[in-house]
């Protein structure tokens, strides 16, 4: 029971953490359909930002700056780069932010260095918020979970309720009547970009904290954060915000199952030795692969359904 | 004889690149360059590399991320095979391990290929991300066949060549890796135009009408797959002869990110389009950065600039002359080029000398090294070099623009000739 | 006049370029060096590269060896063994005698591989691998190698390190590795010496985890916790120990961390102050052991480096392997890379710190003190600016880690 709890609790703040990275690359990927490899890079940048300005004005400054700064970077992308290679197709795109994304890395290097920064937890959230267990909660990972769903809510709202929201969806799945219509569509895909990688920097100010702000963490996070959004289904929110969730629990909980296929074998009365064949696979246990399941999950459910959970559209 | 007319590009350049090694040779010791052979050998494995990875983007517009899974694969099979003939298990002449290695490509392109086609576009590119991690992972975990971190290692050194060559020469290697990448070049060129190149390119251009024909997409997509697995495995079995080692490195994404962007780089619309990236790409990494700590940063610059101005890649660039070429006007474009010359040099120049001033200040002072031009060192705090950087992009950049201009035009007007006169009886 | 100028230095500068790859003067000693310095990981390679070339200047200001000066010669490897093989072949067409590299076995094994068959195919132009770091203990058993020297214990000597410096009152401990070949060896070993020396230690948690794939470690310690551990041992590295390491200060865990990598470049930075008196490090160097012995040269030697470049020397170590360079050059008599390696082979030296170490000549595994560090407030000299330091709480001698090996070395 008690490490139920205590994992349930851990894999909900690394389901939050995900989708907020998560949500900002749903925007570009599933919903302008492009594949952005620069969207972690944007994440670190949004650490650097916010360790830079947090030690002028402090942190909630940053908190509010470093996502509009990410934004605006955002915005330049999309108006001089994707816009012009746009018509040149999705590879193009993803070339685009690839190169982006060693430039930004190798950027990062020159202006802060190789090593990580001291990038800390405000010390308002500093403390343990409560204890399950014996085990404490710090008070940032309540404020984690705050964030993003609040991110999450925003978002929702945003694209649902509001007459931008609307004209967004329009212009994303139906560009020329929007178009005909009167509307900016450039435009709005250049708000849509920018709001994607100010979220992804929003990300960064409170991932990079918690986290550790150094070079190398975009090019930890990148790969995860496509296998979110395409689990939970091109164009659906919903659907990535409980992928992210998934993921955490899965990753969280196969931490605690000590079991491998040798032991499932064992039960049907199959023995396995050194000899057996494969005998090497069978006997890796749930928490050695727990952090591969994301990527196990993400091939079967594209090839048996290749819409993700709840996708509007086929990858 | 026929034959030989039309072909006459490939003899030449297989000629050219045994003679090439030559300019690297050291006449004072009496021995090959390694670093030159090792590096041609190694563009020789990538050019195939690529090849095969264009044979799924180019021919079957199919955006893979883990095509290095293929080619480690054939890689680690070679290098068993090789260690099982070292045994005296079984016999395989020596030149024929490039070929194990394409059977274990073609074996797991079969096997990868019947989970992986099932989806096309942005599905079939996730799954292979997914595999991708999911196999170099394993790679680290499982020493049996993988070997762990350190790999299998090979020795090349066998007495069963047909030709009676022991490989311990990296020039030997190199003529090997040359015969076998001009093979592949070789089949793959044909693979076109087989029906089942012809039917990879419909279900690319027009999916729903290539399934009214009567053809299965899904399963031109695994064919096709397959023996891009082959060839993606042939050059895996050459990597093990140069390098005698095979890693996890081998499966791991960046190796499947180099293909892509060589293919990019090169042109995916011409056949030796991936092979013109794959040289660009190759020098970049291990040439450039021998210079530069920033070469990744040049290489972003690259992707960037190419994927705005030159989506067609270098081939492409190169293809749109033939028009010219053959109303045998090309020689009316010297003037611009040679005119264009200067300011792109300018600009490049100031780029790569700001970018190093910036690298050399922030980074590569604290490594010790001096930044020095013609054994002159020079001082990076001083505001001349910094001044001299800036002006010559700006000048650059203006008089490029002017020249670009002035360029389009001529080139319109030539084009627009070209095209009049082709029309013409 | 101006512009014109600045082409012509423009043009200059591909020139140089061009030539800065060219071998300079001929009356260096060359070392070639080998490690990422480019990409994520180029921290690793910065932070060596920085501290060898102050090693260098100093070894050649007293003098080098044969009257000639050491060059450090950087060659990227990008962590790919394939790009260490080209930079083996760059350093042989120019006949240096030497190669270095200190990080990744994989990187290790294939080097030692190719200058195994480098050397028996070109008995003219022979290369000496000299190892600083790799660390799989079958690079000196199974796989030694004649021309291959490593400078650091490898990590079942590491693993010994880390339990004979395993204070009395702890009887509860989990090992946390990551899944390949050195996380496993490193597993594997703790286990053995666990056992061999410390058999009142119960191991209540064994895990592996997959390299560099876990952005979150809390329900690992929820684990580590419920499975009422008092000590950590971990041979993980980067992210895999830093975020470990955050994760079970986060929670509260009373836990104390014994890592192998926690004072390298990066490390005290990420693990900040929550770490004080729960981490430590098996280390071959910390600037502090000066202080701590009194040994006021060895001080000076180290605060030089730190004066000049405001950085760490984690790494002062590496002076032991150029003293090593410089005795065996010149009692070897002549830049030959057999010579040099017979040299090399049973050298005994009295280390800056002033400790006996030995080049095993068994197997070329270099067999010197080590040092247990706590990360604590209050000592001399604090890492990365973060006020906290490696105060030394274990020093282990030669004699006690010299542990068996099974080579069978080929001597040409």
């Amino acid at each position: 029971m008690e490490v139920f709890v205590v994992s349930l609790l851990n894999g909900l703040v690394y389901g939050m953490l995900l989708f907020m990275l998560a949500s900002g690359l749903t925007l570009i990927f599933s919903m302008m359909g492009v594949l952005n490899f620069a969207h972690a890079s944007v994440y670190m940048l949004g650490a650097y930002f916010a360790y830079t300005i947090s030690l002028y004005v402090g942190f909630w400054p940053a908190l509010i700056l470093a996502p509009l700064l990410c934004g605006l970077i955002g915005a330049a992308i999309e108006m001089w780069g994707l816009r012009r290679v746009h018509r040149h197709g999705h590879v193009a795109e993803l070339l685009l932010t690839f190169g982006l994304a060693l430039i930004i890395e190798k950027v990062v290097q020159m202006t802060w260095g190789l090593l990580p920064v001291p990038y800390r937890i405000p010390e308002l959230l500093d403390f343990p918020l409560f204890r399950v267990y014996g085990t404490q909660f710090p008070a940032y990972r309540a404020f984690m979970l705050l964030i993003s769903a609040l991110m999450f809510g925003a978002i929702w709202l945003g694209l649902r309720r509001t007459r931008v929201g609307l004209v967004i969806q329009a212009a994303l799945t139906h560009p020329e009547m929007a178009s005909a219509l009167g509307h900016n569509v450039p435009r709005i895909f250049t708000l849509v970009f920018a709001a994607g990688t100010a979220l992804a920097g929003l990300a960064g100010v409170i991932g990079g904290n918690y986290q550790v702000t150094e070079p190398a963490m975009a090019f930890t996070m990148g790969p995860i954060v496509f296998v979110v959004v395409v689990f939970g289904g091109l164009g659906s929110l919903t659907g990535c915000f409980i992928a992210s969730i998934f993921m955490g629990l899965i990753q969280t909980f196969a931490v605690v199952f000590d079991v491998s296929l040798a032991d499932l074998l064992a039960q049907f009365g199959i023995a396995v030795t050194a000899s057996t064949p494969f005998a090497e696979v069978l006997n890796v246990t749930l928490p050695r692969i727990g952090a591969l399941l994301p990527f196990l999950l993400m091939v079967l459910i594209l090839v048996f359904r290749p819409r993700g959970l709840m996708g509007t559209r086929d990858t | 004889m026929t034959l030989l007319r039309r072909n006459w590009p490939w003899l030449v350049a297989l000629a050219v690149l045994l003679a090439f090694p030559f300019l690297f040779y050291d006449w004072t010791r009496g021995r090959h360059s390694g670093f030159a052979l090792t590096l041609m050998s190694e563009i020789g494995v990538m050019a195939i590399f690529a090849l095969s990875y264009n044979m799924l983007l180019g021919q079957a517009g199919l955006l893979s991320f883990g095509h290095a899974v293929l080619f480690g694969l054939g890689a680690y099979c070679a290098a068993h095979t090789v260690n099982l003939v070292k045994a005296g298990t079984i016999w395989l002449p020596t030149e024929l391990v490039p070929l194990a290695g394409g059977l274990g490509g073609l074996f797991f392109g079969f096997v990868l290929g019947w989970l992986v086609t099932k989806q096309r576009a942005t599905a079939f590119a996730m799954i292979t991300l997914g595999l991708g991690e999911l196999v170099s992972a394993a790679a680290l975990m499982f020493m049996g066949f993988f070997g762990g971190e350190g790999g299998i290692t090979i020795d090349r050194v066998m007495d069963t060549s047909l030709l009676g060559v022991r490989y311990t020469s990296p020039w030997q290697v190199y003529c090997l890796v040359l015969g076998w990448a001009f093979v592949a070049a070789v089949l793959m060129r044909l693979q076109m135009q087989t029906p089942l190149g012809r039917m990879a390119n419909a279900t690319r251009d027009n999916f729903e009408r290539a399934q009214f024909v009567g053809y299965d997409p899904r399963r031109v997509r695994w064919m096709q797959f397959t023996l891009a697995g082959f060839f993606a495995g042939v050059g895996g079995g050459l990597y093990v002869m140069i390098y005698e080692i095979v890693t996890f490195d081998t499966v791991s994404a960046v190796k499947s990110a180099n293909a892509l962007l060589a293919v990019y780089i090169g042109g995916a619309g011409a056949f030796f389009g991936p092979v013109l990236g794959t040289i660009v790409v190759v020098l970049l990494q291990s040439g450039v950065s021998l210079l530069s700590n920033a070469w990744l940063l040049y290489v972003g610059v690259l992707f960037i600039v190419m994927v705005m101005y030159a989506p067609v890649g270098l081939a492409g660039l190169i293809g749109m002359h033939a028009p010219l070429w053959r109303t045998g006007r090309l020689r009316e474009l010297l003037l611009p080029y040679l005119r264009a010359l200067p300011p792109a040099l300018m600009l490049f120049l100031g780029f790569v000398l700001l970018v190093e001033l910036t690298s050399f200040t922030t980074i590569g002072a604290a490594q010790g090294k001096r930044f020095a031009i013609g054994g002159q060192t020079i001082d990076t705090t001083s505001p001349l070099p910094w001044a001299i950087a800036v002006a010559a992009l700006g000048v650059g950049a203006f008089w490029l623009r002017r020249e670009a201009h002035a360029f389009r035009l001529r080139w319109d007007a030539l084009m627009e000739d070209a095209k009049r006169q082709a029309g013409a009886p | 006049m101006r512009v014109r100028n600045g082409i012509s230095i423009l043009l200059g500068l591909m020139l140089a370029m061009a030539g800065m790859a060219a071998a300079s003067a001929q009356q260096t000693i060359k070392v070639a060096y080998t490690d990422p310095l480019s990409g994520p990981f180029a921290q690793v390679g910065d932070a060596n590269l920085k501290q060898m070339q102050y090693i260098i200047d100093f070894i050649n200001a007293k003098g080098g060896a044969l009257g000639k000066k050491f060059e450090l010669v950087p060659f990227d490897n990008k962590s790919q063994p394939s790009d260490a093989l080209i930079a083996l072949k760059s350093a042989t067409d120019q006949n240096m005698p030497f190669i270095m590299q200190c990080s990744g076995s994989n990187i290790a094994a294939a080097l030692i591989d190719g200058v195994n068959k480098h050397n028996d195919r070109n008995p003219d132009n022979r290369i000496i691998y000299l190892n600083c770091g790799a660390v799989a203990p079958e690079l000196t058993n199974e796989q030694c190698s004649f021309w291959h020297f490593r400078f650091d214990l490898h990590a079942a000597m590491k693993a010994e390190v880390m339990v004979r410096a395993l204070p009395k009152d702890t009887t509860k401990v989990y090992l946390i590795n990551q899944d390949y070949l050195f996380g496993q060896s490193v597993q594997r070993e703790l286990k053995t010496y666990l056992t061999k020396l410390r058999p009142d230690v119960q191991i209540v948690g064994d895990e592996l985890i997959p390299l560099g794939k876990i952005k979150d470690f809390s329900p690992y310690i929820t684990k580590i916790k419920a499975s009422g551990a008092q000590a950590l041992m971990t041979g993980n590295w980067g992210p895999d120990m830093n975020l470990l390491i955050k994760a079970g200060i986060d929670a509260g865990a009373d836990l104390r961390y014994y890592t192998f990598y926690a004072h390298l470049a990066g490390g005290p930075t990420a693990i900040g102050a929550g770490g004080e008196n729960r981490v430590l490090s098996v280390m071959p160097f910390s600037e502090n052991v000066s202080v701590e012995t009194g040994n006021k040269e060895a001080e000076a030697f180290t605060k030089g480096f730190r004066d000049k470049h405001k950085f760490d020397f984690t790494s002062a170590g590496f002076r032991t392997i150029f003293e090593y360079l410089q005795a065996a050059v010149n009692k070897a008599g002549a830049l030959d890379a057999t010579k040099i390696a017979y040299a090399l082979e049973g050298m005994s030296i009295r280390d800056f710190l002033g400790f006996e170490t030995t080049m095993r000549k068994a197997d070329h595994q270099l067999i010197g003190e080590y040092f247990v560090g706590t990360f604590k407030k209050g000592v001399k000299y604090d890492a990365e600016g973060t006020g906290l330091g490696w105060a030394t709480t274990a020093t282990i001698l030669a004699k006690d880690i010299d542990q068996p090996n099974s080579c069978k070395m080929k001597r040409p």
